[in-house]
């Protein structure tokens, strides 16, 4: 498969004219003295899938981490300038991280289900956020989460054995329906298929797809393959800064960018 | 010529083989068509296997030797004090005073003919050197000491002779045996293999030796006293009385021992437990890594202390302070004693604090970051994230942490001698005195008493009920933390 046709048969749905979801504007980061991204100004447009694909160090997962505050967690790290989530600045003072983060999932590179029960996992976040008002109310989030990452077939029968036990590519969708349960309305996927076979990536890939029906979806990938395959915008990311950024078809098929063609024909990274 | 003089010339001549020998190597190598045949090892190799050669088995071979010139002498004294004695069970006494005697000789330099024939003019003469005897030798000890004295040192003799030759003989061997392809570095690497794990083994051994020579003491107290009378007796009044003096056998009931043992680990426990784990999870989970570098250490200055010197805090400020306090408190009487559970136990409790601290920390951090990364990216605050996340995927470590903790409150014996008092008794009012069972061992042990009597006996057996205790709560505790760490590996 071409990447041409690939990135063709991937039709947008964005609904012309809505606001985008979030919105970077000058995004720089610090880690200490040293700057890894410098002047980000993206848009991310609500039910579309956008990819941030470039080479190893080059920021793209530093951008995302910034978009839920994961930054945070690091010592010594520092961001400037303004991230939005529908209009509202996530790092103004008055936002509550937590509640952030309950509106922005993550899904991390590596799957990192808890030492749980398959049901503990995906409940975990509606019970700290108490979502479910009782006991039916949970088992119904869960189950439907767990439909929607298309796991349940696989688990519905040992959902009391522990999450850890399932095969990577089951523990991956068993960590995005985790994420789904708490209702977000961003997704952030690190790349979530890196630690992956084939037959594991082309199933979150599908689901991926699905997902955009009810969320927003920022997904960072090596594979530009899977940024053709499953998005609808694209942002390339070279040194710490945003090269190039624009619809997939547009990116694969015609990059303005001299080092954004030399990326995807292969020639840097 | 001293031991110490033949240890030093086998290491002369081992050094002088290594020089030797890597310059023989370093020549043969020089010389040598890289192209024909490559240099296996680097001469330093060829000198290390030489210095081993000349060494190790001539010190081994001295060894062995020494060991057996004592024991010959041991058994040809033994036969001849035997033969001059009717009853037996002074034998050990009359063999240290013929031993006595040859050293004596040995130091006034007395020997064949100089020997005199009364042990009295013998004792004068070592009187006046400063050498003291006992009263209770014989004559016939005399001889029997010259010729000893005159059989150790041929012995010795031949044990020099033979230690230098080998050594001598090792060293030319192994200079005789270098060559380009001689595999000097695998051989030397298998001596370094043996000799860890001849270190490692010696660990193991001291554990075994320490077990068995309680154990046959162990034994002993059991043929005099009822083991189901220790066991479950709960009463302890061992009676300090001379063993066979009938009538008088004390009791020694093991419970009271063990019930204050366990109480005052459990109150240890109940103080250090929360405060070492909340310490742990504020180091593991909040501090910044500058904080977390002046304040582990601190923290772990506490386990520094010697624990005589928390229990002379027990006994001279905090036993004298609770007492005080409740004296305060109840308007005149002092319902908590000077020495109480409480004192020792919260003594003791600040002691185990770094044990706990630092070994949950060591748990707590072990926890991968994905999992806090995860829990902390569904929207969970940090506290949320410790109690659901770390602390669950951590207890199994934590519990074997605490178990290791357990069994170090439980052997624990300075801080209760002096902050628990003396008082076998079993009650439950954690004011009043408690005694526990290493508290007992010093008891039983100091002083000046009969050492086979049932009453100095009972501290072995109390000391190996304490190291089965202590053995099993490590154990499980071990198999608890490996079962753990199986989990992310």
């Amino acid at each position: 498969m071409s990447l041409e046709s690939a990135a063709t048969t991937a039709a947008p749905v964005a609904r012309p004219n809505a606001p985008p979801k979030m919105q970077g504007d000058k995004v720089g980061v610090f880690y200490g003295e040293k700057q890894a991204l410098f002047d980000v100004d993206l848009k991310i447009e609500q039910f579309n899938v956008t990819s941030l694909i470039g080479p190893s160090g080059c920021g793209k997962s530093t951008f995302l981490r910034s978009l839920n505050r994961m930054n945070d967690t690091i010592d010594g790290c520092r961001v400037v300038g303004k991230i939005t989530l529908d209009k509202d600045d996530i790092y103004d003072p008055s936002i509550d991280v937590v509640e952030l983060r309950a509106r922005v999932g993550m899904v991390f590179q590596k799957p990192n289900p808890f030492p749980k029960s398959i049901y503990e996992n995906v409940a975990y976040g509606p019970k700290i956020h108490g979502i479910a008002r009782n006991k039916a109310d949970l088992d119904e989030i869960v189950h439907s989460s767990l439909r929607r990452a298309g796991l349940w077939n696989e688990v519905k029968d040992r959902l009391n054995e522990p999450g850890t036990g399932l095969s990577g590519g089951q523990q991956q969708r068993l960590c995005i329906a985790r994420a789904i349960a708490t209702k977000p309305e961003v997704l952030l996927m690190d790349e979530p298929c890196s630690a992956l076979d084939p037959i594991a990536t082309a199933v979150i890939e599908e689901l991926i797809d699905e997902l955009r029906e009810n969320f927003t979806i920022v997904i960072v990938t090596h594979s530009m393959q899977q940024a053709a395959r499953v998005s609808q915008k694209t942002a390339f990311f070279h040194l710490g800064k945003l090269i190039e950024e624009g619809k997939t078809e547009d990116i694969f098929t015609n990059p303005r960018n001299k080092q954004t063609q030399d990326y995807i024909t292969g020639r840097i990274g | 010529m001293s031991a110490g003089w033949v240890v030093a010339i086998v290491l002369a001549i081992g050094a002088i083989a290594y020089f030797f020998s890597a310059q023989r190597a370093r020549v043969q190598r020089d010389a040598s068509d890289r192209s024909k045949e490559v240099p296996h090892s680097l001469p330093t190799y060829h000198g290390w296997l030489s210095f081993i050669f000349a060494t190790v088995p001539a010190l081994l071979v001295f060894l062995a030797l020494s060991a057996v010139s004592s024991a010959i002498l041991e058994s040809r004294v033994r036969t001849e004090v035997s033969a001059h004695l009717s009853d037996t069970s002074a034998a050990s006494l009359s063999i240290g005073i013929v031993h006595n005697v040859s050293s004596a000789l040995n130091r006034l330099d007395l020997s064949g003919a100089n020997v005199p024939t009364s042990y009295a003019a013998l004792r004068d003469m070592a009187k006046s050197s400063g050498i003291v005897l006992a009263d209770s030798g014989e004559d016939y000890m005399l001889p029997l000491a010259a010729s000893v004295n005159a059989d150790a040192a041929v012995h010795k003799l031949i044990g020099q002779g033979l230690t230098l030759l080998l050594s001598l003989a090792g060293a030319a061997f192994a200079y005789s045996r270098i060559r380009l392809r001689l595999r000097a570095r695998n051989e030397v690497e298998r001596v370094v293999l043996w000799s860890l794990l001849a270190a490692s083994t010696v660990a193991i051994l001291t554990t075994v030796g320490i077990v068995l020579s309680m154990l046959s003491e162990t034994v002993h107290f059991f043929s005099e006293v009822n083991p189901l009378n220790f066991f479950f007796g709960t009463v302890w009044d061992p009676r300090f009385a001379a063993a066979g003096s009938g009538g008088t056998e004390g009791q020694f009931g093991l419970i009271p021992l063990l019930a204050g043992t366990l109480y005052i680990a459990f109150v240890s426990m109940l103080f250090a437990v929360p405060v070492g784990l909340m310490a742990a999870v504020y180091m593991g989970e909040y501090a910044s890594s500058k904080v977390r570098s002046t304040v582990k250490p601190l923290l772990e200055l506490l386990a520094g202390i010697p624990t005589i010197v928390y229990g002379i805090f027990a006994v001279v400020t905090l036993g004298p302070f609770f007492r005080d306090l409740s004296a305060a408190l109840a308007g005149g009487f002092a319902f908590i004693q000077a020495q109480s559970v409480l004192t020792a136990g919260i003594v003791m409790g600040v002691m185990l604090i770094p044990v706990v601290s630092s070994l949950s920390d060591d748990v707590i951090t072990a926890v991968p970051r994905a999992m806090r990364d995860g829990s902390l990216a569904l929207g969970a605050t940090r506290s949320e994230t410790i109690r659901k996340v770390i602390l669950p995927a951590a207890l199994p470590g934590i519990v074997g942490a605490l178990l290791l903790t357990a069994s170090r409150a439980i052997g624990e014996t300075m801080i209760v001698v002096l902050a628990a008092g003396v008082a076998a008794r079993i009650n439950f009012n954690p004011f009043e005195a408690m005694t526990t069972i290493t508290v007992k061992i010093v008891n039983q042990l100091t002083g000046d008493l009969e050492f086979n009597s049932p009453q100095t006996l009972v501290a072995f057996a109390l000391g190996l009920t304490l190291f089965a205790l202590t053995l099993a709560m490590n154990v499980y505790a071990l198999y608890i933390v490996r079962k753990y760490r199986e989990q992310y590996e």
